[in-house]
């Protein structure tokens, strides 16, 4: 049965990009254990605004774990401490009453904060316009059945494209590195046939722009797919990692 | 029903009734209203239109500008289509980046009239059942064309690297959904709404990396600016920095989605408003058929007031989950109470009320008519949980195709569930209730998706065109992308070709000025009030008046009431409301005071429109207007039509304007989903 439990929270607090943050502790009593995370944070809000103060800011959006909007690194862990969730996901049942609960943004050179807990990913799309796309126009697409795709391959490509683009795998990287993010992208297409004919230029375009966007290298941690909130597993980066050797030798 | 006509005596003589019975006027020429269908047979429409329609020649597309409100599966495949074909687009989103449009969020499936399945599917046949679907509240011809062109949207995602559900074989999988009795739905897990729209942002990002779209990010549209009488341009706010900003184009067109968060709690992401929707309403567009929002049958219950939003869980779960509450009250009453479990009523005690009502379609009866069963039953006190929950139960599933097998189809929805109820459905049945899902009604527009004001288009979920009175499972995708891809890239040039004399515009002249002041003045007033209420606060009892009087059982009472706590609600809003931060700066509260702003005109139409239409149609039911076995009882001489409102002034009447619907191609009948 749901019961309420209070909790301290410590949650970081910045006006903006440049200006210098601090970490600002709140008490909240009477939080329902099945209220989501996001849902106490919005507690928390409503008894900062009555107060006259300014509300905590975060970003959500979908609130079911698939738009990639929310954020939050929570104890320690981007999403917080459940595996395979996003932080609008979390419930507040896995607390404890009394806990004390740490609420960071991520931390990447590449991800700006703007304010409080939101931070800039635009760096994820500028990835994504490099290459990641099959380039046709709309209306000259053949009969959906005329190029059978296995189920198996199917079922790996959507195990890849399944990535929601919230940047947990940087928060969660020693590095900073988007290998896990570029790499899920160039993976769903590496495998199914309507990605084969450029294959090879979207690996580089995609690797070329991660890395002029100041996101570390990879260095096998495997934080990223362990803290990754849709599971996309880690072997998406060795895909990855041959695709592009491949298009270098092909240069 | 005795009460009703002294009812019917005391609102007549109330200012509301006159808020809309201001029909003489809408008999001024200028008020008549043009749908644009063309001539011919109902299946040669749309061919004949495209060979007959105006277009632009490639030259002449550089020169022209087009703004797309929204990136979600319309707005995107709009802005990448059109960019395609040598528009200069800019694309504006609410969130942090293109890809997290709400339509990312829809689970089920997208519909096509492939046949795929040799099971005597055809254009006509999901047409049909578009139309049917939709209590014959809908316009024919526009939906033969979503028909029509919903096979070349399934061609279109696969070539994107849509990862579809494939069969062993290697083509694609189908499954069905509720109001078909076909297997027409293609899907991508439970997560189909985010591969298409995956899709349509990759189609976007090589139109944005090409430079042919300008995307804008975190930026709210405010205003619309019309310049001589034509849609020239938008106002937004900038929301990292508080700025407003002004963009100029030879059309505008809103993707921006349903007002289904008028309810505040409902699957709608966080952000979901229908501010552009009020905007455009204020500037001339006509908003239709508003009582029509779909309340979706399958979603978890609410557990407390510190709720957000309700969570869906996909109606692909009623192909293989049987529904069902207790058939006898002392069971069900011994549940809520804790006493008893589902697992311990043996299945002679179970109530599957959709099988038992509808024995044609079954669980998999139209989302309309699941809500409201699901309500019937709950009402009559057969409710389990809170009393506001019947059963979605696996047991049958699992004992006929395995636990493997189930956990193939549904294991992200069961887990999600999970999650949030902390139950496990393998287990125990899952606990269902309805919740505000989709809005049918929206900004009316014409065969061209052209809304009543010229260069301004409208498309996806924020316009009425397609659903009528209810929105069939699986359709929504489809309709987006249908007016995204395949429609408004056409239509729109018809528009289009003659303005390519008309040179770039210039944000620099008086409309914008006015404009931009005119959403300065807005905000200024806005923070000025320093109440007590948070805008949160407000949109709550909101919700609360709109779900208990404008839900999902209306009657003329409940409307009367519903239009009379709505004006406490506005009186506290503009008394009471409270902003915290300044207007110059990133202000998630100031969004939400905004929002809501507009939330609170789009309840108040709502209501009226709910409370003109004397007659139970689709998800519109009004309680008085029901057969005896309790089915909707429409009132087709009376009220066939697409109820067009025009917004006359702040403190003025609306005048409501009529599109009469013709059928030609199908012969109108009582939904029958019995047999």
């Amino acid at each position: 049965m749901e019961t309420t439990i209070s909790v301290n929270l410590k949650i970081w607090r910045q006006r903006g990009p440049k200006e210098k943050g601090q970490f600002a502790t709140y008490h909240l009593d009477n939080v329902s254990t099945g209220s989501s995370f996001l849902e106490m944070l919005d507690m928390l809000n409503q008894q900062l605004v009555e107060k006259g103060e300014e509300p905590v800011v975060f970003d959500s959006d979908c609130r079911e774990g698939i738009c990639g909007m929310c954020s939050l690194y929570i104890n320690g862990h981007p999403h917080g401490p459940v595996q395979g969730i996003t932080t609008c996901q979390l419930h507040m049942r896995k607390f404890n009453d009394g806990d004390t609960i740490t609420i960071e943004p991520w931390r990447s050179a590449a991800f700006p904060v703007i304010r409080d807990l939101m931070v800039n990913r635009n760096a994820f799309d500028q990835i994504q316009q490099a290459g990641g796309y099959v380039s046709f126009n709309c209306g000259g697409a053949p009969d959906a059945n005329a190029t059978p795709i296995s189920k198996e391959v199917a079922d790996v490509a959507m195990d890849s494209a399944t990535c929601i683009g919230c940047g947990a795998c940087v928060a969660a990287c020693k590095n900073g590195s988007a290998m896990l993010f570029v790499s899920a992208k160039v993976s769903q297409f590496a495998l199914l046939p309507q990605g084969q004919v450029e294959r090879k230029r979207r690996a580089r375009a995609m690797v070329k722009k991660m890395d002029e966007l100041g996101f570390g290298n990879c260095t096998n941690t495997g934080a990223c797919a362990a803290e990754c909130p849709k599971n996309i597993p880690l072997s998406n980066i060795a895909r990855l990692n041959r695709e592009f050797v491949k298009a270098k030798c092909a240069e | 029903m005795a009460d009703l006509k002294s009812v019917e005596g005391m609102i007549d003589s109330t200012p509301i009734m006159k808020d809309y019975a201001d029909i003489e006027s809408s008999k001024l020429p200028e008020y008549q209203i043009d749908s644009k269908v063309p001539e011919g047979p109902l299946a040669e429409k749309w061919t004949n239109y495209k060979a007959h329609q105006k277009l632009v020649n490639p030259a002449n597309k550089r020169n022209l500008d087009v703004i797309v409100v929204g990136t979600g599966l319309a707005g995107a495949s709009a802005a990448s289509t059109l960019a395609e074909l040598g528009f200069n687009v800019s694309n504006f989103c609410i969130q942090d980046s293109p890809r997290r449009a709400h339509s990312i969020a829809a689970q089920g499936g997208i519909n096509a009239a492939k046949d795929y399945q040799n099971d005597g599917d055809s254009v006509y046949r999901l047409f049909y059942d578009t139309v049917k679907g939709g209590d014959f509240r809908s316009r024919e011809a526009n939906v033969y064309r979503l028909a029509e062109v919903s096979n070349n949207i399934i061609d279109q995602c696969v070539q994107q690297g849509v990862p579809f559900a494939r069969e062993y074989g290697g083509l694609l999988a189908n499954r069905s959904f509720g109001g078909a009795q076909v297997s027409r739905t293609f899907y991508a897990k439970g997560q189909t709404g985010q591969q298409l729209l995956l899709g349509a942002y990759a189609s976007l990002n090589r139109q944005i990396q090409k430079g042919q779209v300008k995307s804008y990010n975190r930026r709210e549209m405010l205003d619309l600016v019309i310049i001589d009488g034509r849609a020239r341009g938008i106002i937004v706010r900038n929301l990292v920095t508080g700025e407003l900003e002004r963009y100029a184009a030879h059309a505008v067109v809103l993707a921006t989605g349903g007002y289904g968060r008028t309810f505040f709690l409902s699957t709608n992401a966080m952000g979901c408003n229908g501010s552009a929707a009020i905007q455009a309403f204020k500037k001339g567009a006509y908003l239709s058929n508003l009582a029509f929002t779909q309340i979706h049958p399958t979603c978890i219950p609410v557990h407390g007031e510190d709720q957000s939003k309700l969570t869906l869980m996909s109606e692909s779960l009623r192909n293989d989950g049987r529904i069902w509450v207790p058939k006898k009250k002392e069971d069900a009453e011994a549940i809520r109470a804790g006493k008893k479990k589902p697992t311990d009523i043996p299945d002679e005690d179970r109530d599957f009320y959709l099988e038992r009502r509808y024995p044609a379609f079954g669980n998999l009866c139209p989302r309309d008519i699941a809500s409201r069963a699901a309500k019937e039953r709950c009402d009559a006190g057969y409710g389990v949980g809170t009393g506001n929950a019947v059963y979605l139960d696996f047991k049958y599933a699992i004992q006929r195709l395995g636990a493997d097998v189930v956990r193939d189809r549904y294991g992200n929805l069961f887990d999600m569930y999970q999650m949030i109820s902390d139950d496990n459905p393998y287990e125990t049945p899952m606990m269902i209730f309805p919740a505000s899902h989709y809005t049918m009604g929206g900004i009316w527009v014409d065969y061209e998706l052209q809304t009543s004001i010229k260069g301004l288009f409208a498309i996806g979920e924020c316009n009425f065109s397609d659903h009528g009175a209810n929105r069939l499972g699986a359709s929504a995708l489809m309709q987006g992308l249908a007016d995204g891809y395949f429609v408004l890239p056409y239509t729109m040039q018809n528009y289009l070709s003659d303005q390519i004399k008309v040179p770039h515009f210039s944000t620099d002249t008086p409309e914008f000025d006015k404009a931009q002041k005119d959403v300065e003045d807005r905000i200024a007033k806005l923070m000025a009030i320093k109440g007590t209420k948070s805008p949160d606060e407000i949109h709550k009892r909101l919700g609360h008046v709109m779900w208990n009087l404008v839900g999902m059982g209306r009657t003329l009472q409940s409307l009367v009431q519903a239009i009379d706590e709505l004006e406490d609600v506005r009186k506290e809003f503009y008394n009471d409301l409270r902003i915290v931060g300044s207007a110059n700066d990133l202000n998630t509260e100031l969004e939400k005071a905004l929002r809501l702003e507009d939330f609170l005109v789009m309840a108040k139409m709502m209501a009226i429109d709910a409370l003109h239409r004397n007659e139970s149609c689709g998800a519109h039911f009004r309680e008085e207007y029901q057969t005896a076995d309790g089915e909707a009882k429409r009132d087709d001489e009376n009220y066939m039509y697409v109820s067009c409102w025009k917004y006359t002034g702040d403190n003025e009447k609306p005048v409501l304007l009529k599109e009469p619907l013709k059928y030609e191609a199908i012969q109108v009948q009582t939904r029958n989903y019995k047999s």
